[in-house]
């Protein structure tokens, strides 16, 4: 066969094509069963680390996680569990486009040294991409233990240092309450927020901002606002 | 074929494999694959790991190209080659999410743009479509040692200077918040040069080595 005709190079092109994709299909479906447990391993390493359990290897994760982890309930809007859902494999990205009713949102409550924690996932929106994270509150529910967050594509050394240690550690120790015995009401709730041009020392509800990341800190302060508002129903209850 | 038959490693042959080492090296002669060399050599392991992936994709692709050059359609012959490059890489990038979550996380976008890595295609086009599967299997080895070589020398110094540290071990101390807490260099008032963990010190780092090899070896100095 001439092999500058045409009909060689479609024959040609059609063979290699359907190889390859044979090829590389073989091997994704192959592969997913150890990727989707890392990607879960690395969920449960940060969901631990918000409570001050780190430096858990992936491969112990899980271990560790059901040791801490008591229960993982998914939240309907007004504040009760929905029992049908499997929480933990809840994907909020999916969540968040439903409408308010039909949203389902996990809550992770764990027990350290005899204290219980609340862990909430975060989701949001940075300058580029998706920010997520997670916070943990004290058995208070108003006290945060921890924070971590994690981006998609924040500017590197800008916006993408909400990953870094010295960020999240400012996150421990504030309150999300602006009079913590008035209780869980929409007015009495101030969430934390990030600081332009730096918190002032002993404010309760307020943390440093990213210099030159302002839009990334923005989106952090929004994220937490908007997610944990949704919790006040059930830690009102509760 | 009516070749004549040459020993598996006859001096023509070796020369393939040395060559890119030295006097025909695809980053500080050729000047190809900067972009790479400038992203992921802060540290010395990303660096090992993006060697070795780009060793396999090079050697990979070389052999496949080889073993069906008198296939390929000339007209398609550059989508081809793109094709089988961009195969190979989505292969590997599967594998380190499946058996090195950390690294692949840490390369991320940089295991997709091995496929844009010209000394990739570079090696196909440039030898791999003329040449015999043992031979485009040297050259593929040569070229991504090669490559291999700059990256790890790079990531070498810039790991040292910037962080005080090889493939994540304090070598030259620990250091504290204060003089006093501090062990090694630090505890003399030694500090990192930041400066090295940023891309254009790449830049200037590969300049440097370029600048010594030139200097070293009679061959590359150009009249």
């Amino acid at each position: 066969m001439d092999k500058n005709s045409n009909a060689y190079t479609f024959i040609f092109a059609i063979i290699m094509v359907t190889v390859i994709a044979g090829v590389l299909a073989f091997t994704a479906t192959s592969l997913k069963p150890l990727q989707d447990k890392n990607v879960k391993a690395e969920k449960m390493q940060n969901i631990l680390g918000t409570i001050g359990v780190t430096g858990v290897s992936r491969d112990d994760a899980e271990v560790e996680y059901n040791k801490y982890i008591k229960q993982v309930l998914a939240l309907k809007a007004d504040g009760t569990v929905d029992t049908k859902v499997n929480a933990f494999t809840l994907n909020l990205k999916k969540e968040i486009k439903k409408s308010t009713t039909e949203q389902r949102f996990p809550l992770y409550i764990a027990e350290k040294d005899g204290k219980t924690f609340y862990v909430v996932p975060l989701y949001g929106a940075g300058l580029w991409d998706a920010i997520w994270g997670y916070i943990a509150l004290d058995g208070d529910k108003n006290t945060i233990k921890g924070a971590n967050f994690g981006h998609k594509g924040e500017t590197p050394g800008l916006g993408a240092e909400i990953t870094t240690d010295w960020f999240q550690a400012q996150f421990a120790g504030k309150t999300l309450l602006n009079v913590a015995s008035a209780g869980f009401t929409t007015d009495n709730f101030v969430s934390v927020k990030t600081v332009k041009g730096g918190a002032k020392t002993g404010d309760a509800h307020g943390v440093d901002a990213i210099s030159g990341g302002t839009i990334t800190s923005d989106g952090v302060s929004n994220m937490i606002q908007e997610r944990l508002a949704r919790y006040l129903p059930y830690f009102k209850n509760n | 074929m009516a070749e004549e038959k040459e020993p598996l490693f006859s001096k023509q042959n070796r020369a393939l494999l040395t060559d890119p080492l030295d006097d025909n090296n695809p980053i500080s002669v050729q000047v190809l694959g900067i972009c790479s060399a400038l992203a992921i050599t802060v540290q010395l392991k990303p660096a090992l790991v993006m060697s070795i992936a780009v060793l396999f994709v090079v050697i990979a692709s070389n052999v496949i190209v080889s073993l069906i050059r008198n296939l390929i359609p000339g007209r398609i012959r550059i989508i081809v080659q793109l094709l089988i490059v961009a195969s190979l890489v989505i292969l590997v990038d599967q594998i380190l999410k499946a058996y090195a979550y950390d690294v692949s996380k840490e390369l991320s976008v940089f295991v997709g743009l091995i496929i844009t890595n010209c000394i990739v295609m570079g090696r196909l086009e440039a030898f791999a479509l003329a040449n015999g599967p043992w031979k485009s299997f040297l050259d593929g080895v040569g070229n991504g040692a090669g490559y291999a070589l700059i990256l790890v020398l790079v990531a070498f110094f810039r790991e040292l200077l910037g962080s005080g540290k090889l493939f994540g071990f304090e070598i030259l101390g620990h250091k504290a918040k204060t003089l006093a807490d501090s062990t090694g260099l630090y505890a003399m008032g030694y500090e990192n040069n930041g400066f090295m963990l940023l891309s254009p010190m790449a830049l200037i780092t590969v300049g440097l080595i370029i600048w010594v090899q030139r200097s070293k070896n009679r061959k590359l100095i150009e009249n």
